[in-house]
């Protein structure tokens, strides 16, 4: 009987093995060459219900998922530069208010249909939302007209000039009369194929097009939102690459292929302005003494990460004011001090609730840190984390505003400083802290105002310095992004955005 | 009280002492804080000052897997009593005074029978939301038809005995018979299902909190802590393992004590 | 056949109830599922509008006789979260599910049966007495745990599966029962080693039985007695329980199917509960309740078979 269990324990095991082996031989067949392989990539959070690319509140992680599948008449290279896409070349008028694209020849869709003028000003016009009078991407907002000047030429009229005005030309070009909720059709590297949602989203190579092609046949982003899990299926083998994760991960995968480089994103204890108890501005500077930036970055991401003190990170170059980095000392005695001005002590602590998305394990491990460092407050501040899913963290905290305090990451959809610093015009529908502050308009409102480059670059510092002033959140760090991949995966590329380029990227059998 | 299998019993006994023991000196004392975080001691391996190392924030893995133990305890007691005490009143009334609302009560026992326990629980998170105090409550909740189902039948049976009916005669009123004088006779039968209950909630606490629907970082509890070991297998496997291990030898010595004393484990 | 009449009744009337109870407590308690869908756009006149397009303004019970009457002919409502079907969101994950609670329901059979009646036979030996040991500390074992070992020592060590991997059954149906093998395996152990208890006391108990006794005097061995007389008979409590274990066995692959990240109805139900997508909860509870008073059912017409004694219940 012994030996009857034995055997059947045995073959039950054995099974298991033989299905799995026979699984990875037929795998191991498909993917024999270099052009063929399929490309496994692990995702934090399934994307958003609507992959409409003109849709502006889409989150981060979905529009570096999408960059792969949709274009603009130009789009940003690794260094930051704009690049021609669509458009061929650009004109600009003299008072800044007209640019001319001359289209590129030979540009198709994924449906097999050819770019004309008529679907650039369509996707133009539906953006900027020309013909209801709501633009569909707040960056489009200046747009006055856009023509058709012949098959390749068009031209888009502003309202106000604006020199930076091509770098929301990233907006993604659609075939003329068609709407993404029917289907997902753009120019990019790869088209778009299935999703299924909570589990994948799966796109194939564009063979039509019109640049250098991707190096993998297929891509399928798998959804983990486990942190742990994701460190897994990479020891394991089950994905090819996962993008974002953080140093604590990392160093349990440090044999296989680790790429550092800059999340590109602002990550602070984001404050609600407009709530008790953080509509007073003692109370905000309290946590911004109380909260040692650098125990963050060495606790969370040992010591990787690079501390920032307003709304702009260091990819900004002339922008970024590397000043407001010390603006607020850590300093434990000046922060009892203010908090017990604002009427919170030991007696009467401070309390409040952090609301984390669970899926980003570095916003988790962060806002751990930062309960920690406040409870060292001689018990005066009493923060709690609630994690919820990205969904309902979207929903209620980011749309909704309803939360007291959250720590997230902010970045640019386009390398502009206005990018990181609209949202905080007390009127934006992005403010979601609910930042109220006439300084501030008036500074934001100059800056754009102005062509002088030297002029605007110092009313942008201003909006910065006012935001660390008001302390209007807790700033920490432009995160250390790491990207990790199978040995046999070569090429991926970093941005200066929050975008992951797959295009380039290699698998060998 | 008889005890059916003593070894058993003694057994269950001599693990759950030993825990509740680690538990109750954790609470006044454990080798360092647990939420105290150390960046010059991250990701140790087991080491004399250390002997379980230490997580991803340096926090000692010990001191925390004795504060987990304690916080899934005390969350198992909370939900038992809550359980417990509404299964007392429900079961009571009902197993007492038998009648339609009996009837109604028992066949809206049975059809929450049919749920498996941990998607009920999930249902009521999904509507309350997550979350420690929320996670008493649902599970307590969950507790009410077991508990109710034992003291109803324990009732029913006990109040057609002599000393009932000798009470009723020295004029002793309906509530005062039945919580006075048939509750302590049912004791001795509710203490097993207060054992598996243990067992059951314990289970319970464990599978919501590595869910990531109970406990809240950074507190520690046994089934969080689970979660955050996993992405650690390969180079802190003892991190998983000394979690896994508090949950199984709490468990083990409920479901002990609970067949010694003649209960019917892993049946509820 | 009157027995199996009235269970029959019994188990349309329970899965009404269950449909009720579900729908109910989704449609009652959550508040207002127009301001989640609306988001930034939400006006209260918009709501209104919204409300009256998805219904909301009737009678509830008019709202649930629709939404059963929907459900039954497979249109299951549109999620919230997702502007798809209910039924497109969930499509693929319920055969994960299924395939994996049944594979570990054969297990369990397939461990507790032989291994029950192993130790029935070796009462009191020494393997007896390590096995009953061992049963009471796999019983003590939650799942999910051994699932965490099993990637451990299986998957990372062994590697003799890819943690985190998985294959769709129309892809390659055997390497999808491959992926299923584990994650089944650590469902059924804690489960095998209550079944194998229960089946060795209950034919221990059987053994003293007076029939046994009459069997042995007529020259019949131990084993002959035990097949052909005691097992028919101790199998009986095994049969009803395992049909509840069914219940725990689906409980418990929602939970490991998040440790071996499969893509099934478990991921999709917390998935959905973090969502709030009530929709999508609400017809993945109303089907797991089905499934598993539908398996009692099914016991009681078993049992009932193997035993005509109990047929007046």
């Amino acid at each position: 009987m012994t030996k009857r269990i034995l055997t059947l324990a045995l073959t039950l095991v054995m099974t298991a093995a033989l299905f799995i082996g026979g699984g990875q031989s037929a795998w191991a067949a498909e993917n024999g060459s270099t052009g063929d392989a399929e490309l496994i990539v692990g995702i934090a959070a399934d994307l958003d219900s609507s992959l409409d690319p003109h849709v502006s509140s889409s989150s981060a992680g979905t529009r570096e998922v999408l960059f792969n599948i949709y274009e603009g008449l130009l789009k940003p290279d690794t260094e930051g530069n704009l690049v021609p896409a669509v458009a061929e070349d650009y004109t600009v008028s003299e008072a800044a208010d007209q640019y001319t694209f001359t289209l590129r020849e030979g540009v198709r869709f994924h449906d097999g249909s050819e770019v004309t003028a008529g679907d650039v000003v369509y996707s133009l016009t539906r953006a900027a939302g020309l013909d209801t009078g709501e633009p569909l991407m707040a960056t489009l907002a200046n747009v006055a007209g856009v023509e058709a000047a012949d098959d390749k030429t068009v031209v888009v009229t502003l309202s106000t000039p604006d020199v930076e005005f091509p770098a929301y030309m990233t907006a993604a070009i659609i075939p003329e009369g068609s709407d993404p909720a029917d289907g997902i059709v753009g120019t990019g590297p790869f088209r778009y194929v299935s999703r299924s949602p909570q589990e994948n989203i799966v796109m194939e190579r564009f063979e039509d097009y019109w640049g250098e092609k991707a190096r993998c046949a297929k891509v399928t982003f798998r959804v983990i939102e486990d942190g742990q899990t994701m460190v897994m299926s990479l020891r394991s083998g089950a994905i090819d690459l996962a993008a974002h994760l953080e140093a604590s991960q990392v160093a349990e995968l440090a044999d296989l292929t680790v790429l550092e480089g800059s999340m590109n994103l602002v990550q602070a204890v984001y404050l609600n302005n407009a709530q008790p108890p953080f509509d007073e501005p003692l109370v905000r500077q309290a946590l911004c003494y109380g909260v040692d930036k650098q125990m963050v970055i060495d606790l969370a991401g040992d010591g990787h990460g690079f501390a920032v003190g307003s709304s702009m990170y260091p990819a900004f170059g002339k922008y970024f004011d590397a000043e407001l980095t010390d603006f607020y000392q850590p300093d434990a005695q000046k922060a009892l001090e203010l908090l017990a001005q604002a009427g919170y002590d030991a007696a009467h602590p401070l309390a409040f609730t952090i609301t984390v998305p669970s899926n980003y394990t570095p916003h988790v491990d962060a806002a751990q840190v930062v309960v920690n460092l406040l409870d060292q407050l001689g018990g005066a501040v009493k923060a709690e984390i609630q994690q919820v899913e990205w969904a309902t963290w979207y929903s209620d905290v980011y749309q909704g505003r309803q939360f007291e305090a959250t720590v997230c990451g902010m970045d640019a959809s386009t390398l502009t400083a206005s990018a990181m610093l609209s949202r905080f015009v007390s009127d934006s529908p992005k403010n979601f802290i609910g930042f109220v502050n006439a300084d501030y308009d008036a500074a934001y409102a100059a800056a754009l105002a102005t062509e002088d480059d030297a002029e605007q670059v110092a009313r942008f510092r201003d909006c910065q310095s006012i935001l660390a002033q008001q302390a209007a959140n807790v700033y920490i760090q432009d995160l250390a992004d790491f990207v990790v991949m199978q040995p046999n995966v070569t090429g991926y590329r970093f941005y200066p955005l929050y975008v992951m380029d797959l295009g380039c990227v290699e698998k060998t059998a | 009280m008889k005890l059916r299998h003593n070894k058993n019993f003694t057994a269950g006994a001599a693990i759950t002492a030993v825990m509740l023991l680690i538990i109750l000196v954790g609470l006044v004392w454990t080798p360092y804080d647990p939420n105290a975080m150390n960046g010059a001691a991250k990701r140790l391996a087991p080491c004399l000052t250390h002997p379980l190392g230490t997580d991803n924030f340096g926090r000692d893995i010990l001191s925390r897997v004795v504060e987990g133990a304690g916080a899934t305890f005390l969350i198992a007691a909370a939900t038992v009593a809550i359980g417990l005490a509404a299964g007392l009143v429900i079961g009571g009334l009902t197993g007492y005074y038998g009648g339609w609302l009996d009837e109604i009560v028992m066949r809206l026992n049975d059809a929450l029978a049919a749920f498996p326990s941990i998607l009920l629980a999930l249902v009521l998170i999904a509507l309350m939301g997550g979350g420690k105090y929320n996670i008493i409550l649902a599970l307590g909740l969950l507790f009410i038809p077991s508990f109710a189902r034992v003291v109803r039948g324990e009732v029913a049976r006990q109040k057609s005995q002599d000393y009932v009916a000798l009470a009723k005669l020295m004029g002793a009123g309906d509530m005062r018979v039945l919580f006075r004088h048939i509750l302590p006779n049912i004791v001795p039968v509710l203490l097993p299902s207060v054992a598996i209950g243990f067992n059951n909630a314990v289970l319970a606490e464990a599978s919501m909190s590595y869910l990531g629907v109970g406990v809240q970082p950074p507190d520690a509890s046994l089934g969080r802590m689970l979660n955050e070991a996993q992405g650690y297998l390969l180079t802190a496997p003892w991190y998983a393992l000394s979690a896994g291990a508090a949950i199984i030898l709490l468990v083990l010595g409920f479901g002990l004590l609970s067949e010694g004393m003649g209960g019917d484990y892993g049946a509820a | 056949m009157r027995y199996v009449l009235k269970k029959t009744g019994v188990l349309l009337v329970t899965l009404l109830l269950i449909s009720l109870l579900a729908f109910l407590a989704f449609q009652i308690i959550p508040g207002d599922p127009t301001a989640k869908l609306l988001g930034n756009d939400y006006t209260p006149e918009r709501a209104a509008a919204l409300r009256h397009e998805m219904g909301l303004d009737r009678n509830v019970f008019v709202r649930y006789w629709d939404w059963l009457t929907g459900f039954v002919t497979g249109d299951m409502g549109a999620s919230y979260s997702y502007g798809m079907r209910v039924a497109e969101v969930m499509e693929g994950k319920g055969v994960v599910t299924a395939a994996l609670s049944l594979m570990a329901w054969l297990l369990v059979i397939a461990i507790s049966v032989p291994l029950g009646i192993a130790l029935a036979r070796w009462q009191g030996r020494r393997i007896d007495r390590v096995f009953v040991a061992m049963n009471q500390v796999f019983m003590a074992i939650p799942p999910f745990f051994l699932g965490i070992v099993f990637t451990y020592v299986f998957g990372l060590v062994l590697k003799l599966f890819v943690p985190g991997g998985f294959v769709r059954p129309q892809e390659s149906f055997w390497g999808f029962l491959g992926y299923l093998a584990f994650p089944a395996l650590a469902i059924a152990i804690p489960k095998a080693a209550m079944v194998t208890k229960l089946l060795r006391s209950s034919i221990l108990d059987q053994m003293d039985e007076d029939y046994v006794r009459t069997a042995y005097s007529r020259g019949n061995s131990r084993w002959g007695v035990l097949r052909g007389h005691v097992l028919r008979n101790a199998i009986l409590p095994v049969v009803t329980f395992l049909a509840m274990t069914l219940a725990d066995i689906v409980a418990g692959s929602i939970i490991v199917e998040q440790v071996f990240a499969l893509p099934g109805l478990g991921r999709l139900l917390l998935a959905s509960i973090g969502n709030r997508d009530y929709p999508v909860v609400q017809c993945i509870v109303v089907i797991i309740a089905a499934l598993v008073v539908f398996m009692n059912y099914l016991a009681d017409v078993v049992t009932q078979t193997i035993d005509p004694r109990i047929r007046l219940g």
